[in-house]
């Protein structure tokens, strides 16, 4: 599948998924991401998932999960 | 400060340190240093909460136990390589997912599970252990970019990398062993 630069594939989506959990992501970034996951179920959902796997790390650590 | 209300915070500094040591002896060595510490010590002074307090020295013992693990054993030039691997066959060569991420509902009634709870222990054992120790330093111990790289000698660049791949593994391993089943 060939694609125009602005397009990402979702192994890079997924990369500045990841990173927008360390730094705030570029006008341009955010942008190329929004257009990807409009179209991607996977990358959506793996947002998703990196949003769940943050809260539950933190709530499993401080033992604020139900008994 | 006494050795009765420091009890309480026995279980919850044991999970916060097998988290990021990933060995149960060495985890209760540095909370039994901890506890003391905090018994010895005068440095409560009341502003914070006792358990962030208590938190504070542990992960200073974490770190000189983390720091005392890479001097004595540095982690091996293979590891990036087996890592990029591990990481990089989740997607196709196109760049697609070779597995669609799936949508995992709901997370409050994974949390409620204990068998989640399980699940997550046992994936996040079998992440490579260079992965682990960033994700962890990251998520568990909430360290900054800038502390992380210095502990771990790394460039943010590689860190983001590492965080990237810690994640794709450990979401791929959770996916597999606990939404994969549940249907």
């Amino acid at each position: 599948m060939k694609m125009n630069w602005f397009e990402l594939s979702c192994k890079q989506a997924s990369v500045l998924l990841s990173q927008a959990q360390e730094r705030r992501l570029g006008l341009l970034e955010r942008s190329r991401l929004r257009l990807h996951l409009l179209a991607c179920d996977g990358c959506t959902h793996f947002r998703q998932q990196l949003l769940f796997i943050r809260a539950f790390v933190r709530r499993y650590r401080d033992g604020d999960l139900p008994d | 400060m006494n050795a009765e209300n420091l009890e309480q915070y026995r279980p919850y500094l044991l999970r916060y340190a097998l988290l990021q040591l990933r060995d149960p002896q060495l985890a209760a060595d540095v909370v039994q240093e901890t506890l003391l510490a905090a018994l010895d010590g005068a440095t409560f002074s009341g502003k914070s909460s006792r358990k962030t307090w208590l938190t504070g020295i542990l992960k200073h013992k974490i770190i000189d136990v983390l720091r005392r693990q890479a001097r004595e054993r540095p982690l091996a030039d293979g590891d990036d390589a087996s890592e990029a691997e591990a990481a990089d066959a989740l997607f196709a060569d196109d760049g697609h997912w070779r597995q669609f991420p799936a949508d995992w509902g709901d997370p409050e009634k994974s949390f409620e599970d204990k068998k989640f709870r399980e699940v997550f222990e046992m994936c996040a054992r079998v992440m490579p252990l260079r992965l682990a120790r960033a994700f962890t330093l990251r998520e568990v111990m909430e360290l900054s970019t800038d502390e992380i790289c210095k502990e771990l000698a790394v460039t943010p660049t590689n860190l983001w990398v590492m965080l990237h791949r810690a994640r794709l593994l450990l979401r791929e391993c959770l996916e597999i062993r606990w939404f994969g089943n549940r249907t």
